[in-house]
Order: structure tokens, then C-alpha cells, then sequence
């Protein structure tokens, strides 16, 4: 039984559905990654877990509890935290307040986690008061796990989080994610650098139009070479 | 119900009212009404053609509408000899003082590379260019002011036949048009939408205050017309046999005293709806051209290109077609139309007031003629045009009449009855607005909505 | 000595017509386009009913004030507006939640484009200013008592001995005091409380800040909220300062529009720059420097004409050309704001 899960998963944005049948799982203090070439259904797929679409089938469940009934909002309140590709942050206020604004549903002190994402982002320490829209590409996208951190998430769900950065910033935001594993948080993403991704994967799924090709530990769907010929490059 | 039901339907309608208004009050009110409706009715296609066909937000209708109304002034008044001898001489040169300081400002703008020094020279060049040409201008406008300030004290206009100036009032409110399109046209609609609304500000406060050239906020009264004098009509033989003929059954019966009475009260009445008929007629007259142009035009390819570039801007930008200058001549366009309507208005009322052009009459109303009647569909236009002026022109008595129905139980002298009598008329805004509310949420695409063809 | 006086003189004559009334009208305009700056910002459309807000606003607050003058009731030498004020505001609160409740909100869930929300807007335009029109009458209406100055042109000639006076309104006064404390309390708002730091993160990135767990609608609420706040305020102040008439409130959309943009719309620092910009501008180009230059220029330099650029007929050009200026230059306003 995993700890977040949604089952046999059918639906998309009103027109054609984009999901076919597929089923994403991941349980706490794991990486789940979903690879898969374009149009896959991959983002799809996560914001359905996130009730931003509506399906016409499937089975969302979160601690055991289905969630299918909720909006996105009070997923988020659940425990559920999402890292959209673009526009994920507040560019026009400062790293702090973004990351005031990831905390904005808890009425608890906020001020031990932001010391641990301090410690665990230190340029966002050094930056703390200066306008994320100022941050580099690389450093945004560190801002935009932070924020969403700060909400103390069980599951953390990253929507391509290296699209766009160099290859040096990619790895370090993998080795923060890896990181964050640490914690205990469960994480899910969408990564279209599938090779490096897998690397750190506890969990792979292999799309393709929105059904499972392929599901197994990120090691051997490197080792597949079915999976390397089609998805891999070889 | 198809829309041609509609049509004639929701047409036949407005004929029953204007009958009924006809019989319960009088036919002069009726055919008053009609004629501003079909002015209304013009005035809403060219609205149409610039949000219906191209998604184009004027809230600076009645800037367009005056520029109109200017024109028939321009055009038909007498000019003022006195005033033009006491002043060619400057104003020519100031004339070419500006039209000098547009040139050097343009070429100025041509030849500079974009940055803060043309940013100066260009201030530079226009202070100085407006400099000079008031130092020429000013004197001949106190020379032309001052001239019999009571009766003219402006320059007049070229003493052509009013009818000409539903032309040029196109001519003039396209040119102005432009103007404004080159600048705002490529920002998006809601800079359009505030960019129109401060022209048409700046054009009625120059109406208002450039005596020489329209004489200001003492109005011109007298305009000729192009239709004839009730008081000529009623000393013509042919008119009174004319009105003995129409009213023969009645004046039979009478004895030959009783009998010219009569002939001379249906004389005088009937000449009054004689002329506005003859309005009727040149109106309806212009409301079919024009129309007949717009849906000639929105059936062409070049009214499929309109829409194209008004359902999806980015793909047909992306196809190619040059997306700010269809905008700029549909923009051009419409604004003529609503400056022949506006010309085509002062013409009817015989006199040019500039204090009269108000947003609320002139902008937003004809905004609830589209929007109602059906924006993107032209007979919905003029439909929203016939209607919306009449339940406009007929919700002040409405509303009068129902205040006074319901604080009926109030004393004569209640001053809360006194209050609401009075200020009834100020309802039919509360109205009108409520329309537009109620249409654009319940049936967004107006009375009769814009026909999609499939193929 | 006599240069000296002269010097001073011109000086006051300055203080006097450009900027005492600059300041105070610039503070009138920044309340109106700080209103106007927000909807666009939170609601995202540009708000033609916003005149008529104002004028809804302050029509309450003369009502009430004429009540309250009735009863006898005064504030000494402050006009018994103020009193009045929070009267007003609850009322345009209830007219604008009502309005959003009925009219903006169905297309605001239903994702309608933003003219369709500038269309909405101009209905309630119409209907706010019918109201306004029936209540209260198209004419001009003075609700202002008290005090008149707080400095006369004869005490201030008296006391100096200058040939010029300065004079200084108690509604000019007035509309700078409140001006500066409102604008202080907003901020704090919005830098400091956690609604405000919502509205803010919602306008920037709304899906972000839905993702965030703010409640769109609570924001938009608040919204309403202080715009009725600043709208029955710059109403209030305005109609003190000149006088209410419901015609000119509609007018003053355009250099409200006008500051709003030219400072960077969606942004409120920008409305209040745009609004001293745009005031200051529509004085200084409508006033006849002639005496002023009779003091600083020697006697046979003396001016002819008024030396007026403008007459004061044209101030809406004025709002207009530089609002026109900077969609040409700076499409996104003094302070980088949003495109529209």
C-alpha cells in the first residue's frame, strides 16, 4: 500500500483523454521519477494526483484515505506540496516572503524550517532579501522547492524542475533533492533528463500515451535495454 | 428560433411601439424618435465593425460622434468674410509654422537613433514649433474673436450644402482616427479602451474652447438643413393641396370657414411631419448604404480575414497577415461611420452644442446598442440601435409616470415625492445598465447573436 | 534687498498656485488611481466603474454629513465629513461586495477574458451612477464647514510683508494628512500582514499562490474592501477640496486611468508617482507664469502675454499626452508594472 497513489487513472482537459489507464505510486522517503517521451501524459499524470484535472476513472489515495473529492487547495492543506515547471515563483517579492508564502497555510512558528531550508538552500540565506525575480534561472528553481517545503509536505511533486538550467545546476538541484529525501519526504517528479533522473530514482515509470510501459527501480530500468533502445538513446 | 425569425420579429416590434407611440402621443414624437434611432442604429455599425469584427475596444465613441457634428458646421456655415481678412495672413503662417514643427518632429524622430537624445530633441523641436506658431496664432485668434463676438466671432465654414458633410465629417473623424490608431493599435485592448476615452475628452474640450474655429460654448444655432423649411412648406400651394387632398374625408364635411381652419392646423402639422419624414428618408437612406456595405465587407475575404485575426491574433499573425494594420483600417473605418452619424445628428438638430456631447449618451449607450442588439452581427446593431433609443427616449416618461404612480399615496407637497419625481429621469441610467449586465450574462452574444457559418 | 523680496515673492507665488494645489490634487488622484491599480492588479481588468464609486462614496458621506449638520453636530473647526467618512465607507463596501457578488464573480469563475470584465464594469458604471443621479441630483453640492483656512493670503501678507499671500486650505491640509496616513497604513497592510502578503503573491503569480493555499476569493474581498476604502476617501477629499457634482467624478477616470498606468499599473507605488506626475503636470502647464516672471525679470523684460501654456480648459490633454508619452516609451510605466 503506498503511501501516495493514484490507480488505473483515465481522463484529461476536457477534449481527448491523455491518460490512459496509468497508475503513479510513491511512498515516503522515496524518489518516484516518470520519464517518457513528449506528449506522454507525464505532467498530466502528476496534476491529476493533484486534482487539477478531473478524471473520469481512477483512484487517488493519500495515508490509505481517497482524495478524489478534493480540490487542489485542500490536497495542498492534506500535506501534498507541487513545484510547477514555470512561474514558480513570486518575482516580484523577496526569497524570504516566498518562502513566508509556502508557509502561508500554517499558523505554527515557521521559523525553525526556514533555518533548515537555509541550511539546506545556503544561497538562499545569502539572499533572503532580495527580489526572487533578480535570482538567477538556477537559484529560482531553489527558491521555487523551498517555498513549496515550507508547507512541511509529506509528498513534494517537482514538475521538470531542471528544464532550462545548465548541466552543473541540474546536478546540484538533484543532489539537493537527494537531500531532501533524507528528511523523509516522499518526492515525485517529471524529468525529461530521463538518464540522470532514473540515477536517483527509488521508483521509475516509463509513459507512453498516458499508459505504463514500464515500471521498476530507477537501477534496473537503467539496466533494461529495451528501455535504454527507446527511451534511454541507446 | 433562427435568427431571420428574429429579425423580423424583434423589427416588427419596434414598428408596433412606434405605432403605438404614434396614436397615444403624436406622430411628431414618433417620427422623432425614429430618426434618432436610425442615426443611433448607424452610429452602432460602426461600434460593430470595430468590436464585432475585430475585437477593438472604442470607449472614445462620442469624440468621433462630435468630430462629426464639428463638420457640419465647417461645411455649411457662411464663412465669415471679416474674420478671414482680419486673419489669412497669420494664420497661414502659423499654419505652416506647425505643419512645419510636425515635419522637423517627424523627421526628427526618422533620423535620430532611439534614445535619450532623440527623446530631447524631439521635446526640443515641438516646444519650440508650438512657440512659434502661437506667436502667429494667438493675435488671429483675438483678430477673428473679436469680431461681432455675439453673432460670430469664428471663422464660419465654406458655406457648402450640409449634406456634404456627412462625408467629410467621415473624412475627418477617419483622419483623426488614424492618428490615434497608429499610436495605440498595437497595445493591447484596454490601453485602446483609455487611449480612445482621453481623446474624445481632448476633442470636446477643444470644441469647447477653440471659439474661432467653432465658437466655443455659444453654440452654433441656425444651420442650414437639406430638407425644407416648415414655414415654407406651409406658404406652398402645392403642400396645402397636398394636406386637403390626405385630410379630403375630414375637411368635406366641414363648412368653408370651419373647413380652412382646419386646412391651416393640418397644414402646420402636417409640415412639421413632412419634414421630419424627409429626414426619415435621407437617414434610412444612409443606414442602407452603409449597412449594405458592412455585410458586403464581413462576408468578403477581408471580413473572414477580420475575424480570423479577432478569434486567434497569435495564429494569424503567425499566418502572416499583418495583424496592426487590419486593425488600424477596421479602426479607421468605424470611426468614420460614427462621424457620419454625428454629422448626420447635428444636421437634424440644426444647431452644434458642444456642452451636449456627453460620455454616458454618446460612448456607453451606443456600447449597450452593441452589445444588446448582438455585437458582431450587424442587423443585431441596428436592431440594438432602434431599441435601446427608444426604451432610452421612452423610460424618462416610463420612469416619471411610475413615480408618480407609486408614491401616489405621498402628499402633493411630499418632498420625498417631489425628489423622486424629479430625479425619476436619472433611473434610465440604473436601467440601461442593468440591461447590459443581464444581456452580457445571460446571452452574451446579444439579441441576435453573430451567425457562425460552418462549411 | 529688493531682488531678495522679489525672489521670495515668485517663490510664493509658486508655493502658492503650483504646489500646494499640486500636492493636494496629486493626492486626490493617487487615492483614486491606488484604487483602480489594485482591482487591476488582484481582478485584472481596468475598472470603469471607478468614478462612479467614488461618487457613490461621497454622496453617503454628504448625506450623512447633512444629517449630522442637521442635528448639530459639528467637529469644530474640521468639516463634519470626517465624521460622516466611515458611513460612506460601509456603504460603498456593501456596493461593491454586492456588485462583485452578482456581477465580476460568475466571470471571474468562469475564466472570462479581461474585457469582458471592462464591459461588466461599465454597466455597473451606468447603474452606480444612476443611482448616484437619483439620490442625489446631477447639480453641484457643498457639504463643506468649518474652518476654511489654515493660512489666509492676508495673515500670511501681514505677517511676512510680502505682496503675495499663500494660502492654505483646510481641505487641502487635510487631503495631504490623510493622504500620507493612508498610504502608510496600505503598506504596512500589504508588506506587512499576512492578507496583504496573500494580495500581493496573488497578483504577482496567481496560480502560485493558489498552489500556495491563498483563498482567491478572500483575497478578492479584501480587495473591494480597501478600494471602497480609498475611493470614498479621494471622493470625500475631492468634493471637499472643489465640489462633488456625480459628472465630474466620471471625468476624473481619465487621469486616475492616466496615473494609474503612467506609474506602472498593478503597481501602488507607481499609482501614487503617477498621481502627483500627472497633478502636478496638469498645474504647472495650466498656470499663467506671467507674475512670476515680473518678479524674477528685470522691468523691461516685463512679459506681454499671460505665459500660460495651456489653458486651463485643456487639462485632460495633459493627463492624456503623458499618458500617451509613456505607452510610447515605457509601455509598462515609471515602475516597471504590468503590461496591460
Amino acid at each position: 500500500m503506498s503511501f501516495l497513489s493514484g490507480v488505473d487513472m483515465i481522463g484529461g482537459y476536457g477534449g481527448a483523454d491523455i491518460l490512459q489507464g496509468c497508475t503513479i505510486e510513491v511512498n515516503e522517503g522515496e524518489i518516484a521519477v516518470i520519464v517518457g517521451p513528449n506528449g506522454a501524459g507525464k505532467s498530466t499524470a502528476m496534476k491529476a494526483l493533484l486534482g487539477m484535472l478531473e478524471l473520469k476513472q481512477g483512484d487517488i489515495r493519500f495515508r490509505g484515505k481517497d482524495i478524489s473529492g478534493l480540490t487542489p487547495q485542500d490536497r495542498i492543506a492534506e500535506g501534498i506540496a507541487f513545484v510547477p515547471q514555470t512561474n514558480n515563483v513570486f518575482t516580484s517579492m523577496t526569497v524570504y516572503e516566498n518562502l513566508e508564502m509556502g508557509a502561508f497555510l500554517r499558523d505554527d512558528d515557521i521559523s525553525t524550517t526556514v533555518e533548515q531550508i537555509y541550511e539546506l538552500f545556503p544561497i538562499l540565506a545569502e539572499k533572503r532579501d532580495q527580489l526572487a525575480g533578480e535570482l538567477s534561472g538556477g537559484q529560482r528553481q531553489q527558491v521555487a522547492v523551498a517555498r513549496a517545503l515550507m508547507s512541511q509536505p509529506e509528498v513534494l511533486m517537482l514538475d521538470e524542475p531542471t528544464a532550462g538550467v545548465s548541466p552543473i545546476v541540474m546536478d546540484e538541484l538533484f543532489d539537493r533533492i537527494l537531500e531532501v529525501r533524507q528528511t523523509g519526504v516522499a518526492i515525485l517528479m517529471v524529468e525529461q533528463n530521463a538518464r540522470q533522473a532514473l540515477h536517483i530514482a527509488d521508483r521509475g515509470f516509463v509513459l507512453v500515451i498516458g499508459e505504463n510501459r514500464h515500471t521498476d527501480t530507477g537501477a534496473a530500468l537503467l539496466a533494461d535495454p529495451e528501455v535504454r533502445r527507446s527511451f534511454l538513446g541507446g | 428560433m433562427s435568427n431571420t425569425r428574429k429579425t423580423q420579429l424583434a423589427f416588427a416590434t419596434i414598428g408596433v411601439l412606434l405605432l403605438i407611440i404614434g396614436f397615444a402621443q403624436s406622430w411628431n414624437v414618433s417620427l422623432g424618435i425614429l430618426n434618432l434611432c436610425l442615426i443611433s442604429a448607424v452610429m452602432a455599425l460602426g461600434v460593430n465593425m470595430q468590436w464585432g469584427y475585430a475585437g477593438l475596444l472604442n470607449v472614445g465613441v462620442m469624440g468621433f460622434a462630435a468630430l462629426g457634428g464639428v463638420s457640419a458646421v465647417l461645411v455649411s456655415q457662411a464663412p465669415v468674410v471679416e474674420a478671414w481678412n482680419a486673419s489669412w495672413g497669420r494664420m497661414l503662417v502659423a499654419a505652416i509654422c506647425f505643419a512645419g514643427t510636425v515635419a522637423a518632429a517627424v523627421f526628427t524622430y526618422r533620423k535620430l537613433a532611439s534614445g535619450r537624445n532623440r527623446n530631447l530633441a524631439l521635446t526640443l523641436v515641438i516646444l519650440v514649433g508650438l512657440a512659434l506658431t502661437r506667436i502667429f496664432l494667438d493675435p488671429a485668434i483675438s483678430s477673428i474673436e473679436a469680431i461681432e463676438p455675439a453673432k460670430t466671432g469664428f471663422l464660419g465654414g465654406m458655406g457648402l450644402p450640409i449634406i456634404l458633410s456627412w462625408i467629410f465629417g467621415g473624412v475627418v473623424a477617419a483622419g483623426i482616427a488614424w492618428c490615434i490608431g497608429k499610436v495605440a493599435l498595437g497595445l493591447r485592448a484596454d490601453y485602446l479602451a483609455i487611449a480612445t476615452l482621453g481623446i474624445s475628452e481632448i476633442i470636446i474640450a477643444v470644441l469647447k474652447n477653440e471659439d474661432w474655429l467653432t465658437r466655443g460654448v455659444k453654440n452654433v444655432t441656425g444651420l442650414s438643413r437639406p430638407v425644407p423649411y416648415e414655414i415654407d412648406l406651409q406658404t406652398s400651394p402645392w403642400f396645402i393641396d397636398l394636406m386637403g387632398w390626405w385630410h379630403g374625408s375630414v375637411l368635406d364635411g366641414l363648412a368653408t370657414d370651419a373647413r380652412q381652419q382646419a386646412l391651416k392646423q393640418f397644414v402646420i402639422d402636417g409640415s412639421s411631419i413632412f419634414v421630419k419624414l424627409c429626414y426619415t428618408g435621407l437617414f434610412a437612406a444612409v443606414l442602407l448604404i452603409v449597412l449594405w456595405l458592412s455585410v458586403r465587407a464581413l462576408n468578403s475575404p477581408w471580413g473572414r480575414m477580420m475575424r480570423a485575426i479577432r478569434d486567434n491574433e497569435v495564429a494569424a499573425g503567425a499566418m502572416g497577415k499583418d495583424v496592426t494594420r487590419r486593425h488600424l483600417e477596421i479602426f479607421v473605418i468605424g470611426s468614420a461611420v460614427i462621424g457620419v452619424a454625428g454629422a448626420m445628428l447635428t444636421t437634424l438638430d440644426g444647431q452644434f452644442t458642444p456642452t451636449s456631447y456627453q460620455p454616458l449618451r454618446f460612448t456607453f449607450l451606443i456600447w449597450v446598442m452593441v452589445i444588446v442588439g448582438g455585437s458582431g452581427n450587424n442587423m443585431g446593431s441596428v436592431l440594438g440601435g432602434f431599441l435601446i433609443w427608444l426604451v432610452w427616449i421612452e423610460a424618462e416618461p416610463v420612469g416619471v409616470w411610475l413615480m408618480e404612480v407609486g408614491t401616489g399615496w405621498l402628499d402633493e407637497s411630499n418632498a420625498l415625492r417631489l425628489h423622486l419625481i424629479e430625479n425619476a429621469q436619472h433611473m434610465r441610467l440604473f436601467f440601461m445598465g442593468l440591461v447590459l449586465l443581464l444581456v452580457l450574462r445571460f446571452s452574451p452574444g446579444g439579441i441576435l447573436p453573430e451567425v457562425v457559418r460552418k462549411r | 534687498m529688493e531682488a531678495l523680496t522679489d525672489l521670495v515673492s515668485a517663490l510664493v507665488l509658486i508655493l502658492n498656485f503650483i504646489v500646494v494645489p499640486g500636492l493636494s490634487y496629486g493626492s486626490q488622484l493617487a487615492l483614486g488611481a491606488l484604487g483602480i491599480t489594485l482591482v487591476f492588479g488582484i481582478l485584472r481588468f481596468a475598472n470603469f466603474a471607478h468614478g462612479d464609486t467614488m461618487a457613490f462614496g461621497t454622496m453617503i458621506t454628504i448625506l450623512v454629513t447633512w444629517w449630522l449638520q442637521a442635528q448639530g453636530v459639528s467637529l469644530g473647526p474640521l468639516p463634519t465629513a470626517l465624521l460622516a467618512l466611515p458611513i460612506g465607507i460601509l456603504f460603498t463596501v456593501l456596493l461593491l461586495v454586492i456588485t462583485d457578488k452578482t456581477v465580476y464573480r460568475y466571470y471571474r469563475h468562469h475564466k472570462a477574458v479581461p474585457v469582458t470584465f471592462m464591459i461588466a464594469s461599465m454597466g455597473v458604471m451606468f447603474m452606480t451612477n444612476g443611482i448616484v443621479r437619483f439620490v442625489i441630483g446631477p447639480n453641484d453640492q457643498r457639504f463643506l464647514d468649518g474652518e476654511r483656512f489654515i493660512v489666509r493670503a492676508r495673515d500670511f501678507k501681514a505677517m511676512t510683508g510680502l505682496s503675495e499671500g499663500l494660502s492654505i486650505k483646510v481641505s487641502q491640509g487635510l487631503t495631504i494628512v490623510i493622504a500620507i496616513v493612508l498610504v502608510a497604513l496600505l503598506f504596512w497592510f500589504l508588506q506587512k500582514t499576512r492578507t496583504g502578503k496573500a494580495m500581493r503573491a496573488y497578483s504577482d503569480n496567481e496560480d502560485l499562490a493558489l498552489l500556495s493555499g491563498v483563498d482567491p476569493d478572500r483575497v478578492v474581498l479584501v480587495t473591494w474592501i480597501i478600494t471602497a476604502i480609498l475611493a470614498t476617501i479621494a471622493g470625500t477629499l475631492y468634493g471637499l477640496d472643489k465640489s462633488f457634482k456625480p459628472f465630474t467624478y466620471l471625468q476624473l477616470l481619465l487621469p486616475m486611468f492616466a496615473a494609474a498606468i503612467v506609474g506602472g499599473i498593478g503597481n501602488p507605488i507607481g499609482a501614487i508617482l503617477g498621481g502627483y506626475v500627472i497633478a502636478f503636470s496638469e498645474v504647472m502647464v495650466t498656470y499663467a507664469y506671467k507674475k512670476v516672471f515680473i518678479y524674477l525679470l528685470p522691468q523691461s523684460l516685463e512679459p506681454e502675454g499671460l505665459l500660460q501654456l495651456l489653458s486651463t480648459d485643456y487639462k485632460f490633454a495633459v493627463s492624456f499626452v503623458i499618458l500617451v508619452l509613456v505607452l510610447l516609451v515605457r509601455p509598462t510605466g515609471i515602475l516597471r508594472g504590468k503590461v496591460l
